[in-house]
């Protein structure tokens, strides 16, 4: 038991169909994978390969068509919309291309929104730890600009921001410097990699990007459905 | 769900321009509903006043002894048939004992007997033929209302008092104090001393109606403890016709309702207000069409939005509260301004009894106000469900990905 309690994330033979009978489209075979406490792993695979998918289905936002996905030993498979969410709320956070932040909103209650969504209200202690994240991902001169107000590489850091602040045990990022520049990317991966190497946060982040996927621990590749070792 | 008040209130000011246009087509609704309300309240109690204000409800009254039945026999004819009514004669006895029993019925407000006769009132060489109405002493304005009418002296009737018209003591060439002679058909005569002038607008009571107090009367018209009718008026006056047939019901008397003897009246206010009615119910329409559509724009605009609140944790029923509370918002902003504007409008309109011809006759008090606000309040909540509802149920991955 005691290798298990490194596992975080266990996915076995996932298969995701879409449409029915003669339009249906298989795209993801049968994957099956295990992800590790703290580690940073890049998801590769060519444009239409299935990681969005993929990362859809590990993140409780979509359901496999068929196969198993344990999270820190539950079984999320069947669970209800209600029990997902709350999961989702407590232990994984989410990264995506284009950033999403509430445009209302400023970059603190962007940040704030995961746990004051939970609580009901925004304590000062949330504020608090969304001014530290801020403050970590080097914001902290913007923390009442609204959403509108910030550049594309900003939104992102205020997007991880808001992706560690319930504390998550996974990070799941879909392409999160697929829309910024070289220089800005390479920023975002160099932060992730700070966090992830401060805490036990695992990250997984897809890519088609190898210098992005480089940067991490280890490589899953994607190809015609399946787990490419 | 302070936080979602949060979001709700946050999304609305987003777009300040949208918001306040679609608060003040509510407003304009509720003004409609309430102007609709107060116009067809105010016509309809201009027209009561006009016609049955001095009007009992019900009249209670004994009921007519049954003719005896006219058989037909072989080989004759009835060639005519004369029916006489007895009550005229008899009245009701025992008034008391049935004020009793009337009172038991909540929606009575007032009642009052009355004796009626015929006779003439004598003033030297001057005659005119009068109505005789007894009336009790503190109940002499409960259906007339002589107190809204006097032009000298009092509505108060005691021992050998008299109130008649103003018009009916010019005739007679008296005033207040003066003396004269009443004498009932049948012969008997009493001398009375003019207590009070009244001027109503209704020729029938300034010209040809002598109302006495109500001992005077029953010794005069030779008919001791008895009156002919009792009169009642109700809290609701449409309740009439029901009332009637529940009192002949329980009582045995002969109960008429005033819609029996002013049938038109009745009916032109019922069309009234079912017309005001219509308007109420579409002006309702429009606030929950306008709030619905607005609102459906808005869901659909933040729809990425709304996925990316469901992948880091809000729950469907949170979604639907910041949605349904926008809705509630608007309708209560709109309901209050609403209010407000009519209010602002309305208030200076005279009220119903002091309306001149070719005025409006708009009573604020019956523009239901507080039900226009709550009936917004509702109807924009229940317009936001539709919309709040397919929001709360977007596929988060659909949303997020467009
Ligand atoms: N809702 C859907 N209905 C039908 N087909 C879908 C749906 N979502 C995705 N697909 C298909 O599944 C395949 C994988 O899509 P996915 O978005 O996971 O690819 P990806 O690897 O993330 O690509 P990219 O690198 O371009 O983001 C594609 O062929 C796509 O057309
Ligand atoms: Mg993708």
């Amino acid at each position: 038991m005691s290798q298990n309690h490194d596992q975080l994330l266990v996915v076995t033979d996932v298969h995701k169909v879409f449409g029915s009978e003669e339009t249906a489209t298989h795209v993801l075979k049968g994957i099956s994978f295990t992800l590790y406490r703290g580690e940073m792993v890049a998801l590769i695979g060519a444009s239409g390969s299935g990681k969005s998918t993929l990362l859809n289905i590990l993140g409780t936002l979509a359901r496999p068509s068929a196969g198993q996905v344990m999270m820190l030993g539950k079984d999320l498979t069947d669970a209800d919309d209600e029990t997902l969410t709350d999961f989702r709320n407590h232990h994984i956070g989410f990264v995506f291309q284009f950033h999403h932040l509430l445009p209302e909103f400023t970059a603190l209650e962007n940040v704030v929104f995961p746990t004051a969504v939970r609580e009901g209200r925004e304590r000062t202690t949330a504020k608090e730890r969304g001014t530290a994240l801020l403050t970590l991902v080097g914001l902290d001169d913007r923390l009442h600009y609204r959403a509108t107000q910030l550049s594309g590489g900003q939104k992102q850091r205020v997007a991880i921001a808001r992706a560690l602040m319930n504390q998550p045990e996974l990070v799941l990022a879909d392409e999160p410097t697929g829309n910024l520049d070289r220089a800005s990317a390479l920023q975002v991966m160099e932060l992730l990699a700070d966090i992830n190497a401060e805490s036990q946060t695992t990250f997984l982040i897809s890519t088609h990007d190898d210098q992005i996927a480089a940067r991490c621990s280890r490589q899953i590749v994607i190809q015609d459905g399946v787990i490419d070792a | 769900m302070l936080y979602g008040a949060k979001m709700a209130w946050r999304y609305l000011w987003s777009s300040p321009g949208q918001t306040v246009l679609l608060i003040a087509g509510v407003a304009a609704a509720v003004f409609i509903f309430i102007f609709m309300s107060a116009l067809i309240g105010g016509l309809a109690e201009l027209l009561v006043n006009r016609t049955i204000g001095n009007l009992a409800h019900v009249s209670v009254e004994a009921p007519d002894r049954a003719l005896p039945v006219l058989v037909q026999q072989p080989g004759r004819q009835v060639l005519a048939m004369r029916q006489v009514s007895t009550r005229a004669r008899l009245g009701l006895s025992a008034p008391a004992s049935w004020e009793k029993i009337l009172r038991e019925f909540h929606e009575v407000e007032t009642i009052a007997p009355k004796l009626v006769g015929g006779g003439v009132l004598i003033r030297g060489d001057v005659t005119r033929q009068v109505s005789i109405n007894g009336l009790r002493p503190g109940h002499e304005s409960s259906i007339i209302h002589f107190d809204r009418g006097m032009v000298a002296g009092s509505a108060l009737l005691r021992g050998d008092g008299l109130l008649i018209g103003k018009k009916l003591a010019d005739d007679l060439g008296i005033g207040v104090g003066r003396t004269l002679t009443l004498r009932a058909d049948d012969g008997n005569e009493t001398s009375l001393t003019v207590s009070g002038l009244f001027s109503l607008g209704v020729s029938q009571l300034d010209e040809n109606s002598a109302f006495i107090e109500m001992g005077t009367a029953q010794a005069l018209l030779d008919r001791p403890g008895r009156v002919s009718v009792i009169e009642i008026r109700l809290a609701d006056l449409y309740a009439a016709p029901a009332m009637a047939r529940r009192i002949h019901a329980a009582t045995g008397l002969d109960a008429t309702p005033w819609t029996d003897t002013n049938e038109e009246l009745f009916e032109a206010l019922k069309a009234q207000g079912n017309t005001g009615s219509i308007l109420k119910v579409f002006a309702m329409i429009t606030v929950v069409i306008g709030v619905a559509s607005a609102l459906m724009l808005t869901t659909f605009r933040r729809r990425s939005e709304i996925g990316i609140m469901r992948a880091f944790g809000a729950k469907r029923r949170f979604i639907l509260y910041v949605f349904v509370l926008q809705g509630s918002l608007i309708g209560l902003a709109g309901g209050l301004a609403g209010a407000v504007l009519a209010i602002a409008a309305l208030s200076p309109f005279p009220p119903i009894d002091q309306v001149q011809p070719g005025q409006l006759p708009v009573d604020l008090r019956q523009g239901a106000i507080g039900l226009a606000v709550l009936l917004t309040t509702l109807g924009a909540t229940l317009a936001a469900l539709l919309p709040a509802r397919s929001a709360s149920r977007l596929d988060p991955v659909d949303a997020i990905q467009q």
